[in-house]
């Protein structure tokens, strides 16, 4: 059983790894749908006590939101906006791998570091967790696309969702569904202004979108 | 010691040359081709070493004794190295860290003879070869790195004689990773598809074979029997990890032969699968087996 999360596990964080690598938008979105199937399977296995169908409610809305809803969204984005790679990100994609890799490490020192309330399904659950979390913020800086964006930010509630896991049993099943509505709100939203800002200025570069001071007429 | 660790060695040179021609059968057999017969490498070699060498006037020394130094270092290297539980015949404390380092000197001779030549082709063969080592060899430190914490052993034959069905339990991730990395190194360090065409004439591409173009018969002879020497080499790190135990020493060659030849078809149906990579993501990947390595050797510190 222990065995089986910690190869979930290590699976995310080689996904997250892939998603700094990735310069395909269309890869990194099936990439980021993988990983949402295999966090819907976390509750289940770290489930001890409890009622069960809590685990399956959070795991199977998690699955489904993250691994059908949320790239079917994206996916849509990505067609009516007619972008399929990131071109020139602000870090180069070695040296993303190369500092995800230390920021791996620091999550494993840290995570060995952290005071924890309960007994942890498996000791690197804290570790990965934050990995994701950071790779989430990453992607959201060192990439100009708004797409490549919104899925940092799909990945760092990936990583809140596995951080979450650690005190499945504390947290009240309300709050975890909740915070997935609002994170399929943010999508949709975020979806359909990304369309918006296309349909405006021609590209969803958000770099540029700091120079939107109207010229003097 | 025992027979087999002293038979292993034997074996490795002799048989080397069959796994070059499991990898051709099983890429023809992919192709729908008839393919050149299994014995193919064993032909070439004999035609190559019934001819005489020429050896152009602006080479020296360095260029003649490039295959033979580099045949020399791998046949070193094969004494080290265990094939499962077979021991080596060799083994002590430390002798991971000559085995890379013997690997490094094969190749630094390799570069060399092929600098010598002169000729610009050489030259950049040689650049790429470097280049692609600068990524391998810290990544192929790292994973035995990893090996070593886990097994708490610090020579290779302690190292895979730990590994055994209940060791696994627990360590999967760990395995799964190394295995992951080691191939990938595998697959680099012996010029297979997705970083180097070994079928390729097109000079453009090339980085292995570029490098040994102006080797002609004996010499050629020994460079492609040491590619084959590599290959065993490699090939005994990556399949090692996941072989079995059996009661008879002998057994365990045999179990290890086997697993050598299903990693040549696995070699060939990976080759038929893939186009090679453009050579600026080359390192991309060989940075990703480093960090499939860096985070083994994570998951070791708990």
């Amino acid at each position: 059983m222990n065995n089986t999360i910690d190869l979930i596990l290590v699976a995310l964080v080689l996904t997250d790894l892939i998603l700094l690598g990735a310069s395909r938008l269309r890869n990194a979105i099936r990439i980021l749908a993988a990983q949402g199937l295999m966090l819907g399977l976390l509750p289940l296995l770290a489930h001890r006590g409890g009622p069960i169908w809590h685990a399956l409610l959070l795991g199977g809305g998690s699955a489904v939101l993250k691994g059908f809803v949320f790239p079917a969204l994206l996916n849509r984005a990505l067609r009516e906006t007619n972008a399929n790679r990131e071109i020139e990100p602000f870090v180069g994609y070695v040296a993303s791998l190369l500092i995800g890799v230390g920021a791996l490490a620091l999550s494993f020192w840290f995570g060995a570091r952290l005071p924890l309330p309960a007994a942890t399904p498996s000791q690197w659950l804290v570790p990965t967790g934050l990995f994701t979390v950071w790779t989430g913020l990453f992607l959201i800086v060192a990439r100009r696309k708004a797409i490549t964006q919104v899925l940092g930010y799909v990945a760092m509630e990936n990583g809140i969702f596995a951080l979450g896991m650690v005190l499945v049993e504390a947290m009240p099943l309300l709050v975890e569904l909740g915070v997935l509505l609002d994170v399929f709100a943010a999508v949709f939203v975020m979806g359909i202004i990304v369309f918006q800002i296309n349909r405006e200025f021609d590209h969803i570069d958000s770099d540029q979108l700091s120079a939107l001071k109207e010229d003097a007429p | 010691m025992n027979a087999a660790s002293v038979l292993h060695p034997l074996l490795a040179v002799l048989a080397a040359p069959l796994l070059f021609g499991a990898i051709n059968r099983t890429k023809a057999f992919f192709a729908g081709r008839c393919g050149p017969p299994l014995l193919q490498t064993y032909f070439d070699l004999w035609k190559l070493f019934r001819k005489g060498a020429t050896y152009s006037r602006t080479t020296t020394w360095i260029f003649r004794a490039g295959p033979l130094v580099n045949f020399a270092c791998l046949l070193a290297a094969l004494t080290l190295v265990p094939l499962g539980h077979v021991a080596a015949p060799l083994a002590f404390g430390g002798d991971l860290i000559l085995l890379a380092y013997l690997l490094g000197m094969g190749r630094f001779f390799t570069v060399a003879a092929a600098l010598d030549v002169g000729s610009s082709f050489e030259g950049m063969g040689a650049s790429r070869e470097v280049q692609f080592a600068t990524f391998a060899e810290p990544a192929l430190l790292v994973g035995l790195a990893a090996l070593a914490r886990e097994t708490q052993a610090l020579s290779l034959t302690a190292m895979y004689a730990h590994l055994s069905g209940p060791a696994w339990n627990g360590v999967l991730p760990l395995w799964a990773l190394l295995t992951g990395g080691f191939f990938i190194l595998f697959l680099a360090e012996n010029c297979r598809i997705p970083v180097d065409d070994p079928n390729t004439h097109l000079e453009l591409t090339m980085i292995h074979e570029v490098m040994v173009l102006d080797h002609g018969a004996v010499d050629f002879g020994f460079v492609q029997w040491g590619a084959t020497l590599k290959m065993w080499i490699l090939g005994a790190m990556v399949v090692g990890l996941w072989l079995p135990e059996t009661r008879h020493p002998l057994g365990n060659l045999a179990v290890g032969a086997v697993g050598l030849l299903a990693l040549a078809v696995v070699t060939g149906i990976v080759e038929s699968c893939m186009a090679r990579l453009r050579l600026l993501r080359v390192p991309q990947l060989l940075v990703g087996a480093g960090v499939l390595c860096a985070l083994g050797l994570m998951l070791t510190f708990r």
